[in-house]
Order: C-alpha cells, then structure tokens, then sequence
C-alpha cells in the first residue's frame, strides 16, 4: 500500500520514540518572530541551553510592527522592547533575522516561501498556528507554541502524535471571480471548524492543481481554522517553477537532486486515507462569514440561516454570533454596512492578492467614510507593488497604503478597529475582538470583495462591483 | 523532576460557549509581553470587563465560584491562534485541570506541555456535570487521570485523554524537553543528512 507525503515526512524525521508514546520529530526550518520566542529565550536561558542548530532558525518581526511610522523607538514601548528583544536574542544565538528595512522583512508566513526557505518534504516549525500556510510546498509545517519554540531551539525537535489525514478533493474549474480565501471559507462552512480536530488536511484535485502557488498558501494558511494543524498540497511542477531562482532554493548541480528528492515525497497513488471529501469547483460561490467564527459562512448572494435551519447544537453560538453582530436571521448578507476595509495578512497579502484587486480596483474609489487599508505581506511585495504601479492604483482609489506587517488582522499594533466597527477584512479570523476593539466585527472574504465592499460602502458582490462576466 | 500529575481535586467553573478561542481566553493585546507572568488577570478579559474596566457578569467574576481550580468548558475549546498565553493565563488564574467535550491541537498541546491536563467527558456526563455545578457551586470534582474517571457527587464518569499525553502528566513527563535533550548525537546525524536552507545569489 502506497504513503501520503504526511507519512514520509514523518518517517524521514522521526528521531525516536518518546516513553509516552510520542515521536521526537525532527524539524528542518524553525521559524521566529517577535510575540512568541521572548519567553522560549528566556526558558532557554533558565535551563542554561544554547540554539542547537542556527543555521536552520531564522526569524522577522511583524505581529507588532506599526504599518503608518515605523520610526524608532516606536510609540508604544512594549512593540518596542519586543523588537528588541528579538534583535537581541537572534545576535546572541547567531540566528538569521530579516529586521525592518533589510528588505525581507515580513510577515512570516510570507517572507518563508518568499525566500525560499520553505521547501517540499520538510518539517516546519513557528510559534504561530497559520504555520499551515508553508504546507502549500509539501511541507509539513506545525504551528507551535512557546514551551515547543524553546524545545525546537533547544534540540530542534518536537514531542509529536501522528495525525489521520483526509484528502479534500476540489475537482473542477472555479468560476470567475471566485478565488482560493473562498474554497478555503466554503470547506469549513461545510466540513466545520471542528472537522478537522485529529486531521492533516491533504489538498487535491484538478482545482488545486490549477492553482498558483500564492493560491495554494492562501488554501493551506486556513487549515487551521477549519481544526486541523496541518494543511498541504503534494509537490508538482509548479511548486518547483515557485521555487526556482529564489534566494534560499537550492542552485545549480543540487537543483536537480532536490526536485528529484522533492518529487519522492509526494503522495503515492494507491496512499490510504482516513478519510476523503470531494467538493465541485463550480459549485463554490464567493463567500463570506456573518458570524464570530470562520465557519459561519454564506454565498455572498445567500441570506444569514434562519435558527432552525441549523443544527440544534450550532444554535447558541449562532444566537451568540448574530447578537453581536447586529444581524438578524434570514437577512442577506449584501448590503451590509462596512466602516473599514482590510486587505492584508498572512492569508491574502500576497504580490499575487494585490495584483488581482488592482486590476480590477483601477478607476474605482473607496465610497466616503469607508476606511480602507492595504498592509502588504512583506517588504519585497511592497516594493515590487510599487514598481509595477499597483500601489498607486490603491491610492489612486482612495486605499491608505502601508507598510508590512500583521497589522488589524489581530491589532498588535496601533491599526484597529473602534467601538463596533465592522470590517470587510481579508485576514482569517472573525472573532469576537479580533481586530482590536472588544465590540469591533469582522467579516471574511477575498481580497477582490473586501475592494467590492470598499467601492460600495457595504458588503457586495465583487463580480457585479466590478463587472466581472459570469458566464 | 517534575511532578506527577494524577489526581486533581476542587470545585468547578463553568463556562458554557463552544468553539471558545484563544483570542477570547487573552485578547492579543495583552501579549505584549516578555514574560508569561501577570497573565493570569487578563483571562477572558473582554468577556469579564466593559471598556471602562467594570466587571461584568461573568462565571469568573461569581463570587460563588472564588477558588475553583477546575474549569469546565464545551467543545472546541481553545480553537485559533497557537498562543501559549492563552492556557499559561488558565493555570495562572489558579485553574489545575479542563474538563470539556473537545479541545483544539494546538491548545491541547500547549496546556498539556505546562501540565495542565485537559480531559473531555461524554455529552451526556458533561451536561450532567455542568448542570450539577451549577446547582452547587460548592460541589467537588475529582479529575482521576490514572483510574481514567471525573468523580462528582455520586457519579463516576470515564474521561478519555489522548494516551500519550495521559503517560505523560502521570509520570511527571509532561514538559518533554529533558527526554528531547536525551536525543544528543542522535539529533546531530539528522542535521547532518537533512538538508537545510542555505543563501546564495
């Protein structure tokens, strides 16, 4: 019987068994920032340990990085001290940091594939649960906590337990204006966000297989969203057409072995599934939540569910949800006043996600009142937006254009939400305070809709916001 | 060494919603932080207080649930970010144990390399237990993680906890990091056969 990549990137790192029945899981690429390593340093420091292996730990800054004036010492000196905690802690242990103004600074789910850090068949490991995101490559990449950050710099290996893994078949070719945050939102909606509790999610089918690589990020960064630590997509040709030429792929000679290696990992036909759910591209609409978690979803062109539609045990937090939401049941989604429009983080703040929305946004302004952003996922897309025009199509729209970072998709730094101000936001979560203000809301969806929501001043189709045929 | 978790025995909280998330446990803007101390304060901070910092009601602000070290939650527990804070802030708030119907991975394995178990119940005995509190505020709880069972009132009711992490709390090996370190040489041929990233332009 054939192996999923899951298993064969386990086998291959499997230091040992631990007595209470978990593995030592080696892990190839550790990857730092600045919120949850503080602690895990200073744990180090008390039990007197080194970082084991430097060269394979490299860190950024971005949860608390200010995106208007990142002139220092910033305005709020505890962004501050973490900052330079972190420069501190990375000179100390030799450790490779992509700080502010060195040109590959970002978020880290962004920089990693970025520089080609992030390769087919490895481990990954960083103290942030959208670690997920880096499976688009093959990888199998955990999101961690800080006691795991202070053991994989400690022995660059983890305790881990074997997941099941269930197959997500997208078969089929996804309509126009319909884009991967949508498949990503239609699958928790209908598999929930408890489905993937126990589960390594493997993407598949002819759509995933169509899709680009900043497409399949966006698919893999939401996994855990949907209950499962592990999302990823099996190496092919594009995964190596990304990876090609990038700072950190490998070169010349050893070019041709790591694809050869790279392809090896990838699952066998014949591989066993726990589990497998096929959903139909066509089928999937442009989709966004109404509630406080990601799997209250509807088609943008749906109504919220009445109480009795749904599953007795959904109810209460469905109540929850619309109590704090300021939504009734049976309403449509449309036409939903927004305040603010968030285009960023590590789900859609890709060169990719802002190329798209421009060429669309191009001659449309942000209706009055609206507060919209565009927070780039990292100093490269930055700049490379702004040599290829993009940015000043966002300005020229009405969008404040920033610098990179987290920013409101969790509001560690001064970008937030005030009082119930609700956002069209193209970040991952829609949880009660999310974006900073305990009585703010969230509503997910694409980029190219939170534009939409933008123009119109309320939540809106993108496809008719922007013309975009159908048929 | 580190202690054997076994028995945990107190009064309860219960704290009903499911798919409770880490942003709720400690909302972001407390993480920033070098440290994990204090965190304990800022639990559930902006389910316990309005904007002007007045308490508001709240199983944690009942002062009939004072001192309770168990808490007693639904399904999805701890579901979204990877922070360590949140359960660092549970244990610091005094709690010693979760009871639930469902946690997520990442919580799961955050609370338990801290030494915090968290075990889930049947439907059946949870709501039994919920409702058996909530009558009682004063009703003890035994958590027994090595005859595998919740005990309250006259109710015996199995508990189920992923076997590792049960070995684990049970033998005082719930932070893996001295077995990790075990590994020595071993880790070394790993790095040595595994390639890693390396730049050149």
């Amino acid at each position: 019987m054939g192996k999923t990549l899951y298993e064969k990137v386990w086998e291959a790192h499997e230091v040992r068994r631990l007595r209470s029945g978990q593995s030592q899981l080696f892990i190839d690429l550790h990857l730092l920032h600045e919120v949850t390593s503080p602690q895990a340093f200073g744990m180090l420091k008390d039990l007197g340990l080194k970082v084991r292996y430097p060269h394979r730990t490299f860190a950024t800054v971005d949860h608390i990085v200010p995106t208007h004036d990142r002139t220092e010492p910033f305005q709020d000196p505890l962004a501050q001290s973490m900052l330079e905690a972190l420069r501190q802690n990375t000179r100390e242990h030799g450790i490779t940091f992509f700080d502010l103004g060195s040109g590959d600074q970002g978020i880290v789910h962004v920089i990693g594939p970025q520089l080609g850090l992030t390769q087919p068949g490895m481990t990954i490991a960083c103290g942030d649960s959208h670690t997920s995101t880096h499976g688009a490559f093959g990888a199998v990449a955990f999101g961690i906590g800080t006691s795991q950050v202070r053991d994989v710099l400690a022995t660059q290996t983890l305790a881990a337990q074997k997941l099941k893994v269930r197959r997500i078949n997208i078969e089929g070719k996804l309509a126009p204006g319909v884009y991967a945050k949508d498949v990503i939102l239609h699958i928790i909606r209908h598999l929930g966000v408890k489905g993937g509790l126990g589960y390594a999610y493997e993407y598949g089918g002819s759509a995933v297989e169509a899709m680009d690589m900043e497409s399949r990020m966006t698919l893999c960064n939401m996994s855990i969203e949907g209950g499962a630590r592990i999302g990823y997509v099996n190496p092919d040709e594009t995964t190596f057409a990304y990876l090609e030429g990038r700072p950190y792929s490998p070169k010349g000679a050893e070019w041709e072995e790591a694809k050869r290696r790279w392809r090896s990992f990838a699952s066998d036909p014949d591989a066993h599934y726990h589990d497998v759910v096929t959903f139909r591209a066509e089928e999937i609409p442009p989709t966004v939540t109404w509630g406080i978690n990601p799997g209250q979803a509807v088609p943008i062109d749906g109504r919220i569910p009445l109480l009795e539609e749904l599953p007795e045990e959904e109810r209460p937090v469905a109540e929850e949800a619309l109590a704090y939401m300021g939504l009734r049941p049976g309403q449509p989604i449309q036409g939903v006043p927004v305040q603010v429009a968030f285009i960023g983080s590590c789900t859609n703040a890709r060169l990719s996600d802002l190329r798209e929305v421009a060429r669309f946004l191009k001659g449309h302004r942000v209706k009055k009142g609206v507060r919209a952003l565009v927070v780039p996922g990292s100093e490269w897309v930055a700049k490379r937006a702004e040599e290829e025009g993009i940015a000043e199509i966002f300005r020229e729209a009405g969008f404040e254009w920033r610098n990179p970072g987290c920013s409101m998709c969790l509001a560690m730094n001064p970008d937030r939400l005030e009082g119930d101000e609700l956002a069209a936001s193209s970040s991952n979560r829609n949880y009660k305070g999310r974006m900073g203000s305990p009585r703010g809301r969230t509503v997910l969806m694409s980029p190219l809709m939170v534009a939409a929501a933008a123009v119109a001043g309320e939540i809106a189709d993108a496809r008719e916001v922007f013309g975009i045929l159908t048929r | 060494m580190l202690e054997k978790i076994t028995l945990i025995r107190g009064r309860a909280v219960p704290l009903r919603g499911e798919d409770i998330d880490t942003d709720r446990i400690i909302p972001a803007r407390f993480m920033k932080a070098l440290t994990f101390e204090g965190l304990g304060q800022y639990l559930f901070y902006d389910e316990r207080f309005d904007e002007k910092g007045q308490p508001k009601p709240h199983p944690l602000n009942d002062p009939r649930y004072q001192g309770a070290s168990l808490l007693l939650v639904e399904a999805g527990f701890g579901s979204g970010s990877s922070r360590e804070h949140a359960p660092q802030a549970i244990k610091r708030a005094g709690f010693k144990a979760i009871i639930g119907e469902s946690f997520a991975e990442i919580f799961f394995g955050n609370a338990t390399a801290i030494g915090l178990p968290c075990v889930t119940l049947s439907p059946e005995d949870l709501a039994a237990l919920f409702q058996a509190v909530e009558r009682d505020p004063s009703l003890e709880v035994e958590v027994d993680l090595l005859a595998k069972e919740v005990r309250f009132g006259d109710r015996t009711a199995p508990l189920a906890i992923p076997e590792p992490a049960r070995e684990a709390l049970v033998a005082g090996l719930w932070d893996p990091i001295g077995e990790l370190l075990q590994a020595g040489e071993l880790l070394d041929a790993f790095d040595r056969k595994l390639p890693y990233p390396r730049r050149s332009e």
